[in-house]
């Protein structure tokens, strides 16, 4: 069942057109990744789907509802969390959890405290003491102590530890287990990866990719290390074949899925004496789209 | 749906107060404790009602009706009637200023700051931050409106009745509900706070000009500023509510159109809109003060005609004044002027002192921007590159110095040369010129204050405010509260020869200067020992 849809959803500030037409989709119970590089339109998209920003044309629908017009009742189920967290300076961190939980209408849980203890945080500090990475565990805290049963997180963990990224990815895995869904705008594609079960990609306003990422690895490449007996003097030149480099003995380089088969036969004619191959990672897939602009990519 | 706009506003007004419970108890304390004080001092300093009398033949004069209002009920000048006309429009204004920087506070820079975003993503209505808003400011300013005039009964002055005494606090309370409406409109067309609260502040400003030209000239001109209209109640005379209603009937539907404004406007988007900046740096900005002007400079510009426009409209009603004074004997005997000096001349130093304690204003906020850059972690990008700390103290010092002189130079060019178009006998430019540059090491002890703050207790500077109030009150009031001289000299603007009135005085002068030396010295050491924060 689809949560939450966007159909050719278009924004437009003066003459800058932020948005041509995103197409997204979010099942129910899939945690959903958003990945594109700075000004591609990821935030304006989400403000869109909490009813900050009016779209120009298309519409933006959450549980069946209008992001716009019933923005109210659609926040009473969306718990969002955004990348830049700013707080009243003369509030305390448990105060602002609070007055968060209870502008939900809800009540202070058990929940709320071993949040608090699981994300380390003081709740006695006046807000114009935290850092950036105490700011957001604030707004984390919040969010998943809620019960949401959407949650719209736009780089949630750009200012936190390694440590605080784990505990903040054990919270995405229990509430999807809770059957709710997540739509997590990220840079950090290993998060992506690690947590996320289908992605799109947003360059200028528009949607380039989306799919589960088994299925966005066959567009593109493995990337191989290999060693053979007689040297390969045609690699660079075979159908497939990019960034060939030589490392002391060995050549890497990456394929393109669909010509694996072509390449292999190809270089086992040299009489392999090493194979290394990695799985594309996103890194590998977000690059190859953002350099498509320029030369062959 | 119409109801989903306001969904909980209820906890929003509880978060405003929650942040300004100890602000808003400061304000409110300081507009009672202010009110009730004057009005105590009037009924001991004037008790009897011939003194009053004296008095009020003071106030008959146009330079009076430029700063406070025209003049009311004079055949009978009470204690009430003294307070209502000598304080009721300048605290307005402050009631005005308070107003404009508290909505601002909680409208435009709370969005500014991304908070309304974590708020709107909640179960809240669009309209629900604007609303909370001015809930809590319309009921600070009813709350106002209730304590001045309860605190004014209860003083027991037999002039100061209840039905005056309603009408002030309720003059002072639709002001600032006006300005809370006013404010919470330009929330919506700036993209910033430091913009709203700027058009704030230029509205404030043209509204008190645009009164004090029309007092004095065309009281048509003065129906169209709002303070033109709450000066016209004539509180504890005549009281007349209809200045009350109708400043109400305006604020509603400013209320109105702000709500309609944010209803249908992008959160963080402005009606006014940023424009484009420039590619690269100018070579003017590549250097530590070219970076303190640039960062200021609207602030500047604005200040520089500020001061230039007030000087002028000061000027304009010097030629008043002098007719004034020819046909009037009985003020010529009480001012008792000094042999060889006009009235208009002796009046003109008042002006100045007044002039120069306003010009130290934009030289103590451009630098004391210093301090904000080091709180907000950008005066930190320049020290860790290589630039020392005495050459970032003092880019900011010898800009608030040289911005000091200029506003100073402007308000006396603007008084000068305006008071001799409109005067029959002039006074040549040169005296205007001497008589204000002689203020200038006194404003240069208010900013080595400043900077002594600055180096050693940077979380104190605002005590650098309060001593130029402080100086204010006593050098401007001086004579209406009849302080004691070491009151007045207290103030190192106590301490500056009257010109033309009085000789130049070197040694108060050198002393002055010698003083401000001293602070500044001291606070550039204690500036170069101290942690900086930030960064």
């Amino acid at each position: 069942m689809t949560v939450l849809t966007t159909n050719s959803l278009t924004k437009h500030f003066g003459k800058v057109k932020a948005l041509n037409g995103v197409d997204i989709e979010v099942r129910e119970g899939e945690v959903f990744g958003f990945i594109g590089p700075n000004g591609a339109g990821k935030s304006t998209t989400l403000r869109i789907l909490l009813g900050m920003l009016k779209a120009t044309d298309g519409s933006a629908t959450i549980f069946g509802k209008d992001a716009w017009n019933d923005a109210v009742q659609l926040h009473e189920r969306i718990a969002y969390v955004p990348g830049d967290v700013n707080l009243w300076p003369n509030l305390t961190g448990g105060e602002v959890i609070d007055l968060f939980i209870k502008l939900r209408g809800g009540k202070r849980t058990e929940r709320r405290d071993e949040l608090i203890q699981r994300f380390q945080l003081d709740p006695t500090k006046k807000c114009r003491a935290y850092s950036k990475g105490n700011r957001q565990k604030v707004a984390l805290v919040a969010a998943f102590s809620s019960d949401a049963d959407l949650y719209i997180l736009d780089e949630p963990t750009s200012g936190l530890d390694p440590l605080m990224e784990r505990v903040f990815q054990e919270c995405v895995n229990e509430v999807k287990q809770q059957g709710k869904s997540v739509l997590l705008s990220s840079h950090i594609l290993s998060e992506v990866e690690k947590l996320c079960d289908r992605v799109a990609i947003i360059r200028d306003g528009r949607i380039i990719e989306s799919g589960s990422l088994a299925d966005m690895r066959h567009l593109t490449r493995t990337q191989l290390l290999v060693e053979t007996r007689q040297p390969m003097t045609e690699l660079s030149s075979q159908p497939g074949v990019h960034h060939v480099e030589e490392k002391g003995s060995a050549f890497v380089f990456q394929v393109d899925s669909e010509k694996l088969d072509q390449v292999l036969s190809y270089i086992s004619t040299f009489g392999i004496v090493k194979i290394e191959s990695a799985p594309p990672t996103l890194e590998d897939l977000f690059m190859r789209h953002y350099e498509g602009v320029g030369g062959e990519g | 749906m119409n109801k989903q706009l306001y969904t909980n506003t209820g906890v929003l007004t509880w978060l405003v107060i929650r942040q300004d419970r100890i602000r808003l108890t400061i304000w409110l304390a300081a507009f009672i404790v202010a009110n009730l004080l004057v009005a105590n001092a009037f009924s001991t300093l004037y008790p009897a009602q011939a003194e009053r009398q004296a008095m009020a033949e003071t106030m008959m004069n146009p330079a009076i009706t430029a700063m406070v209002g025209p003049a009311y009920g004079l055949d009978n000048y009470t204690v009430g009637v003294m307070l209502a006309h000598e304080m009721l429009l300048l605290t307005a204004v402050v009631v005005g200023v308070m107003n404009i920087l508290l909505v601002a506070r909680h409208t435009r820079a709370e969005e500014e700051d991304g908070r309304v975003e974590l708020i709107r993503a909640l179960p809240t209505g669009r309209l629900s931050n604007v609303a909370s808003t001015l809930f809590v400011f319309v009921g600070t300013n009813v709350l106002l409106a209730l304590l001045v005039a309860g605190s004014l009964v209860m003083l027991g002055i037999e002039s100061i009745d209840v039905a005056g005494s309603m009408l002030y606090g309720a003059s002072l309370g639709v002001t600032g509900i006006f300005f809370a409406g006013l404010t919470a409109v330009f929330a919506q067309l700036s993209e910033s706070g430091r913009g709203t609260v700027g058009l704030g502040m230029a509205v404030l400003l043209i509204a008190y000009m645009v009164r004090a030209i029309g007092d004095v000239s065309s009281e048509t001109l003065s129906m169209f500023s709002p303070f033109g209209w709450i000066v016209r109640t004539e509180t504890f005379v005549n009281n007349y509510w209809w200045p009350v209603f109708a400043t109400l009937g305006i604020s509603l539907i400013l209320m109105g159109t702000a709500f309609y404004l944010n209803g249908i406007r992008d959160m963080e988007a402005g009606f006014l809109p940023a424009k484009a900046g420039k590619k690269q740096a100018s070579r003017m900005l590549l250097s530590p003060i070219g970076l303190a002007v640039r960062l200021q400079r609207t602030g500047i510009i604005s200040w520089a005609i500020a001061m230039f426009v007030l000087g002028a409209s000061y000027g304009s009603v010097l030629g008043d004044l002098e007719s004034f004074f020819a046909e009037n004997e009985m003020m010529q005997q009480l001012l008792n002027p000094a042999s060889g000096v006009s009235l208009t001349e002796q009046f003109m130093t008042m002006l100045m002192a007044v002039l120069a304690m306003i010009s130290t204003i934009p030289a103590m906020m451009f630098l004391l921007k210093l301090k904000g850059e080091e709180g907000k972690g950008r005066a930190a990008h320049l020290l860790v590159r290589s630039v020392s700390r005495v050459r970032l103290l003092g880019s900011f010092l010898a800009l608030a110095l040289a911005g000091g002189w200029v506003m100073l130079s402007l308000a006396a060019l603007g008084l000068g040369v305006v008071g001799n178009a409109v005067m029959e006998e002039g006074i040549a430019l040169g005296t205007f010129y001497q008589s204000a540059m002689v203020y200038l090491p006194a404003m240069w002890v208010m900013l080595g204050l400043a900077v002594l703050l600055l180096g050693w207790a940077p979380r104190a500077t605002v005590v650098s405010w309060l001593y130029l109030v402080y100086s204010f009150i006593v050098v401007y009031m001086g004579g209406l509260f009849q302080f004691n001289e070491w009151v007045v000299n207290l103030s190192p603007f106590g301490h500056v020869p009257e010109l033309p009135v009085e000789e130049v005085s070197w040694m108060s002068l050198l002393g002055l200067t010698g003083v401000a030396m001293l602070l500044l010295v001291a606070g550039v050491v204690g500036y170069r020992k101290r942690d900086i924060q930030g960064g």
